[in-house]
């Protein structure tokens, strides 16, 4: 294979500027990061840790085999999205092995309003269960929720994509021999009360865990029988009379170890079905790509860059490497599993679209993953581009992108506008995973690109009627969009709302591609049936 | 030479016994007991003959039994090893009647050394040095005062009719004398109504030096230089070296001529140890004669390049002596440990188990192993707890003491305790390397012998908590190379996490206190390295780990460990000694069937001395229910909460395994 050469200067000014740049948008997302991790309050965390259970950090931790790395989801869940302060979104998801399976795990944080379901604590469960789906992985659900968090439950009930829809999933993915493990670690109420009912195995602890249909308080209400939280469902009502749950922990390591042997009962091999080769660490150092990443987003750089320290051993076979040059596309290894790389290197011409899709066919007809790295201000425009067809161009690539059904995983490296984001794989288009770099933007259009379309039309409309606008008022006009979009498409708002799968340190970035890809390979890759190509 | 001959006795001395004649082409005959039915030296032996149940006094102590044993099987000599029949005369008398060749010395010997009082005499007659002392019947105090001043101080005075340290006073100067022997008289009439005194010199820093000597009835007798067994615990060798240390030629000459001179006293043929009290200055004083091989007789073979048993076996054919004394050369310096199945940090106490794991280190010409286990076998309750003999030879002691802790840092053994630890930090005290020994060296030393007194904490349990991740990570590789997706980075165990420190966090305990370490790996790879944090303290470290090796570098500091483990207890031999840790795992709760399950267990195999409930009867919460006894120790099984004895299983004087259910008890409901 061919091996990329950097012409990067480590020493040069604008690399150690870059450098520190980049350092203090990745400083000020640990710190953020860092308090959101703690989950609720001190108060909340001492009142659960006083019960006798354990942080969910912990049960996750616990759950893990020793040392196994947790590709975790959507940090940012609700960041700033609520009044109230909901870190995580109440939950934490993710991937991590259990009994050597990757397995999706989702725990419940009670310590965050008592683990209730903001509608973005429904989204962010649905999407780690369509992780789990997509991936073939078996979910093992860590409850510990009051249910439906009641003021917002006109977001989180009624609709197709709300909380009834979680045990739709569970249904659907144990008919596939998905399995679905629940631990039943503190209460699950009322709709809660089907995460464990619709599992294969389910685990409760002792004095912790309670599963009802009703609390005692509506049970009250409804009927006025007075009954204890334990007496109506806990661990000892629903392992010895009504059957709800199938094993009796002791407490919370003791659950988590029933249900690691749970795992280990499955019956799984993991259908990996790839030429592989022997692991090489690129040639560069990926803390590099700091340096890189050059601080003025207008600035171009070699894409190729950032391939050489991302892939095995910096090797990289290019595809038409002499046309359509704005995009590369090339054949790779990370952690030893073939990749097809599609990546940004300018705006996309009629050219580079066909070159993508083209590129796309092969990897698809090869079942080889496919990796987007992308950074794209959107399809070149103007008439000579309108007339040379650049719209059909565009759409063989986004149906090549559309209909492949390798693996497709999509990292955000810069900017993601407009129909690029199609053409690259936005959320849209199902790539597996899709993470963001901290420096990356997404909107439909630039900040100042929507400002100067939506300034002009103010104009048009002012100069019709005659009326004057000077260059101030335009500056003070446009000021607020640039802004708007500029915080409308910071990663942080975009992670908050799970538009993507969380936000990445850009040196993580092998490392997340390694476990996404590895965890893909559960799933068997499918034959692509493509749509019409328009000629 | 004999043709064939019994060996009656067990374990690693039957083994030893019968390699050597194998190597003699002379053929062998085992003895076994139940416990016995498969031991090494039956399997090694060319005929085995059973004598009788487990407990050694129906079978191993069986005299006409082993006799019968030898006639049926045409033997015509028996070889009593150690221990059992060895001393004992009446045996030895039944040979001779039965036409069987003893092989260990006259009758009359093993009659003569069998009394303590009786051998004192007859060397007093044949001039071997005693202690000095006074047994006079005048028990004026001027009479014992002039006896002491001539023996010179310090002196100990003892009550004849003493016992345990009661009537007994060491007397540090001739000032002391007078009131010093007024309340010993006291305390020993108080004590046991007697104040009969005696009076000895006192040794303050004695050491047990002994001799082995050889005789034949060819009126020849050879020494084969001495041992120095001073490292003892209660009355009990724990490492034996040859030869002694500080020890001129000179005095070695005396001594091994006043051994001969004790031998031929007493018409001596065969093997025997001759033990000495050596003082300070020199002076040396007969203890007793041992009428048979003994334990650490394999010391004394490294250093003289002789085989005692094959010397035994001559002797006992008639044959004249192999060497003559001027063809005796004393070369090098060996080691003899004593590897047993005990707790030395409890005292001592006796061990028993299954031996599930029994990793020898390599034999060769500086290694030796004496043993009668492989892996697999059972230490049981009814013998003698030791599993080997460690020995190891070099040409000085410096470097055979170096091969002695690397040796006992290879032994690895699970499934028992065992007091290797013990010895390791033994070995490696300063005191023992540099020869700063005498019989007090053990409870001189406890501090540095005990590893629980080690403080130097900071160093060691960073290591155990690399060793731990790095053992994580090798069993992570390992399962890797096995699946069919070897490459996956699911497979590295560095804790992965999302723009968070990469951490292991492991509890480990040391003397019942419990440390949180937090492992960081910084970088993958070869050049992985980890920052270990430690209340607050941090270290920078690296290492690499094969098998049970490991290299580590700690802040700069380099070093090699060997490790031991036997699931959560980790065990690091370093050049300071042994640390042991306990890695503590998550808290999975009481499991139910310990709390419902009515069953109460045999705690370890032993003896039922009596059982003190009967079934139907109501017992409350604590109350005694049956009294066992195992390896010498009472153990009361107790009730677990008030509750009612459905049935039981056993009675007084029934053998029971460790963990069998004794009694049936269903505990009171309670509300």
């Amino acid at each position: 294979m061919a091996k990329l050469v950097s012409k990067i200067n480590t020493r040069s000014q604008d690399f150690l500027d870059n450098a520190t740049h980049m350092q203090t948008q990745i400083d000020d997302l640990r710190a953020k990061l860092d308090d959101i991790k703690l989950g609720g309050g001190e108060r909340a965390r001492n009142r659960h840790l006083d019960r006798g259970k354990l942080l969910p950090r912990d049960r996750v931790n616990a759950l893990l085999d020793d040392g196994s790395a947790f590709l975790e989801f959507s940090q940012l869940a609700a960041y700033k999205v609520y009044q109230d302060n909901v870190p995580c979104a109440g939950m934490i998801t993710g991937i991590g092995r259990v009994s050597g399976q990757e397995c999706v795990i989702v725990a419940n944080d009670a310590t965050v309003k008592g683990g209730t379901y903001y509608p973005l604590t429904v989204k962010k469960h649905l999407r780690a269960q369509a992780i789990a789906q997509e991936n073939n992985l078996p979910c093992i659900y860590l409850v510990d929720s009051g249910g439906a968090n009641l003021p917002n439950q006109d977001d989180v009930f009624p609709d197709k994509e709300h909380f009834g829809r979680i045990f739709f999933n569970q249904a659907n993915m144990s008919a596939n021999n998905i399995p679905q493990i629940a631990v039943v670690m503190g209460s699950c109420t009322a709709g809660g009360a089907y995460v464990p009912a619709m599992a294969d195995e389910s685990i409760i602890v002792k004095e912790q865990g309670t599963i009802f249909l009703a609390g005692p308080p509506l049970v009250k209400a409804a009927t006025g029988e007075e009954v204890s939280a334990e007496d109506l469902g806990g661990a000892d009502v629903h392992c010895r009379t009504s059957g709800v749950t199938d094993h009796y922990a002791q407490n919370d390591h003791h659950a988590l170890k029933i249900a690691r042997s749970a795992i280990q009962n499955l019956n799984r091999i993991k259908p990996v079905n790839i030429d592989f080769q022997q692991v090489v660490e690129p040639e560069y150092p990926c803390e590099d790509i700091y340096g890189i990443i050059p601080k003025d987003t207008r600035h171009p750089y070699d894409i190729r860059e950032i391939i050489a320290r991302i892939v095995d051993g910096s090797n990289f076979d290019e595809f038409k490497a002499l046309y359509g040059t704005t995009l590369v596309c090339g054949f790779a290894h990370i952690f030893g599993y073939p990749v097809g790389i599609v990546a940004n290197n300018g705006v996309l011409f009629g050219e580079s679209a066909e070159k993508g899709a083209h590129f796309i066919q092969l990897c698809a007809q090869r079942k080889i993953p496919l990796v987007f790295l992308q950074n794209i201000t959107g399809f070149m425009v103007g008439k000579q581009y309108e007339s040379g067809g650049i719209a059909k161009h565009g759409a063989k690539m986004v149906t090549a992108v559309a209909t492949a059904q390798v693996p497709k995983f999509t990292i955000l490296i810069g900017g993601s506008f407009g129909a690029g984001n199609y053409g690259m794989c936005g959320r849209a288009y199902d790539p597996r995973f899709l993470f963001m770099w901290p420096n990356a933007r997404i909107s439909v259009m630039g900040g100042e690109q929507a400002a100067g379309v939506l300034a002009q039309v103010t104009r048009d409309k002012k100069e019709k009627l005659g009326e004057d606008w000077s260059e101030s008022d335009e500056q003070a006009f446009k000021q607020p969009i640039i802004q708007n979009y500029e915080h409308q498409g910071h990663p942080y708002y975009a992670s908050a709302r799970l538009w993507d799968d969380g936000i990445i340190d850009p040196k993580d970035t092998r490392q997340v591609l390694g476990l996404a890809i590895s965890a893909s390979m559960n799933k068997p890759i499918e034959e692509t049936k493509f749509g019409i190509f328009r000629m | 030479m004999f043709n064939k001959i019994l060996i009656a006795n067990r374990g690693e001395i039957a083994c030893r016994i019968i390699k050597t004649a194998k190597k003699m082409g002379v053929l062998t005959v085992a003895v076994y007991s139940d416990a016995d039915k498969d031991a090494l030296h039956v399997h090694m032996a060319d005929e085995a003959i059973y004598l009788g149940p487990s407990p050694s006094r129906e079978s191993y102590l069986l005299g006409d039994n082993v006799i019968a044993a030898a006639i049926k099987t045409g033997a015509q000599a028996i070889h009593p090893g150690y221990g059992f029949l060895s001393e004992n005369a009446e045996f030895c008398r039944n040979c001779a009647t039965n036409n069987l060749t003893f092989i260990g010395p006259p009758v009359q010997a093993i009659e003569a050394m069998g009394s303590k009082s009786a051998a004192k005499s007859i060397m007093e007659k044949a001039q071997v040095p005693l202690v000095p002392g006074y047994h006079g019947e005048d028990q004026s105090s001027a009479i014992i005062k002039k006896a002491a001043d001539k023996m010179g101080y310090p002196v100990l005075l003892k009550a004849t009719a003493g016992g345990g340290g009661k009537g007994m006073r060491q007397v540090w100067s001739e000032t002391e004398f007078k009131e010093g022997l007024a309340a010993a008289k006291r305390e020993a009439m108080s004590s046991f109504g007697d104040d009969t005194m005696l009076v000895e010199k006192y040794l303050t820093q004695p050491r047990h030096v002994e001799i082995q000597v050889f005789c034949d009835n060819h009126q020849n007798a050879v020494y084969l230089f001495e041992r120095d067994c001073s490292v003892q615990r209660r009355h009990q060798k724990v490492i034996e070296e040859a030869p002694a240390f500080k020890m001129s030629e000179k005095l070695r000459a005396q001594m091994g001529e006043s051994a001969i001179k004790s031998a031929q006293a007493i018409g001596y043929q065969g093997a025997g140890t001759v033990e000495f009290l050596l003082d300070v200055d020199g002076s040396f004083y007969f203890m007793e004669m041992n009428t048979r091989l003994q334990v650490e007789h394999p010391v004394t073979e490294m250093i003289s390049g002789q085989d005692l048993v094959e010397w035994q076996l001559r002797v006992a054919a008639g044959e004249t002596l192999p060497k003559t004394q001027e063809q005796l050369i004393l070369n090098g310096h060996a080691f003899e440990a004593r590897i047993y199945a005990e707790d030395a940090n409890n005292d001592f106490l006796p061990a028993t188990g299954k031996l599930s794991l029994l990793k020898t280190p390599v034999e060769s010409a500086h290694v030796r192993i004496d043993t009668g286990v492989r892996q697999g076998d059972e230490v049981s309750v009814y013998y003698d707890p030791m599993i080997a003999k460690l020995i190891v030879w070099d040409e000085s002691r410096d470097k055979a003491l170096k091969r002695l802790s690397k040796a006992l840092s290879e032994y690895r053994i699970n499934g028992v305790t065992t007091n290797i630890d013990f010895l390791y930090n033994l070995a490696t005290s300063s005191p023992f390397i540099e020869e700063d020994i005498d019989t007090g060296f053990i409870e001189k030393n406890k501090a540095l012998i005990f590893n629980d007194t080690k403080k130097a904490l900071l160093n060691e349990l960073p290591i155990a908590a690399l060793y731990l991740v790095l053992s994580i990570e090798k069993s992570a590789q390992q399962s890797a190379q096995q699946s069919n997706d070897p490459h996956s980075p699911w497979h590295n165990a560095n804790a992965w996490r999302l723009n968070e420190a990469h951490t292991h966090t492991l509890v480990l305990a040391h003397n019942d206190v419990e440390y949180r370490v937090e492992v960081e790996q910084k970088r993958q790879g070869s050049d992985a390295y980890y920052l270990i944090n430690l209340d607050g303290e941090q270290f920078d470290c690296q290492g690499t780990l094969d098998n049970n090796s490991m290299v580590v570098n700690i802040n700069g500091h380099r070093s090699h460990t060997t490790i031991h483990r036997n699931n959560n207890h980790i065990s690091l031999f370093r050049a300071n000694g042994v640390f042991n840790f306990i890695h503590i795992l998550p808290d999975c709760g009481q499991l139910d069937s310990d709390d419902n399950h009515g069953g109460l267990t045999a705690p370890m195999n032993g003896t039922m001395v009596s059982v003190l409930v009967n079934a139907g009867e109501m017992v409350s919460k604590e109350q005694p229910l049956i009294i066992m006894e195992a390896m010498k120790m009472e153990h009361t099984i107790k009730a677990p909460s008030d509750g009612k004895i459905e049935e039981v299983y056993f009675n007084a004087g029934d053998m029971v395994d460790g963990g069998a259910e004794l009694l049936a008890f269903s505990p009171l409901e309670q509300e």
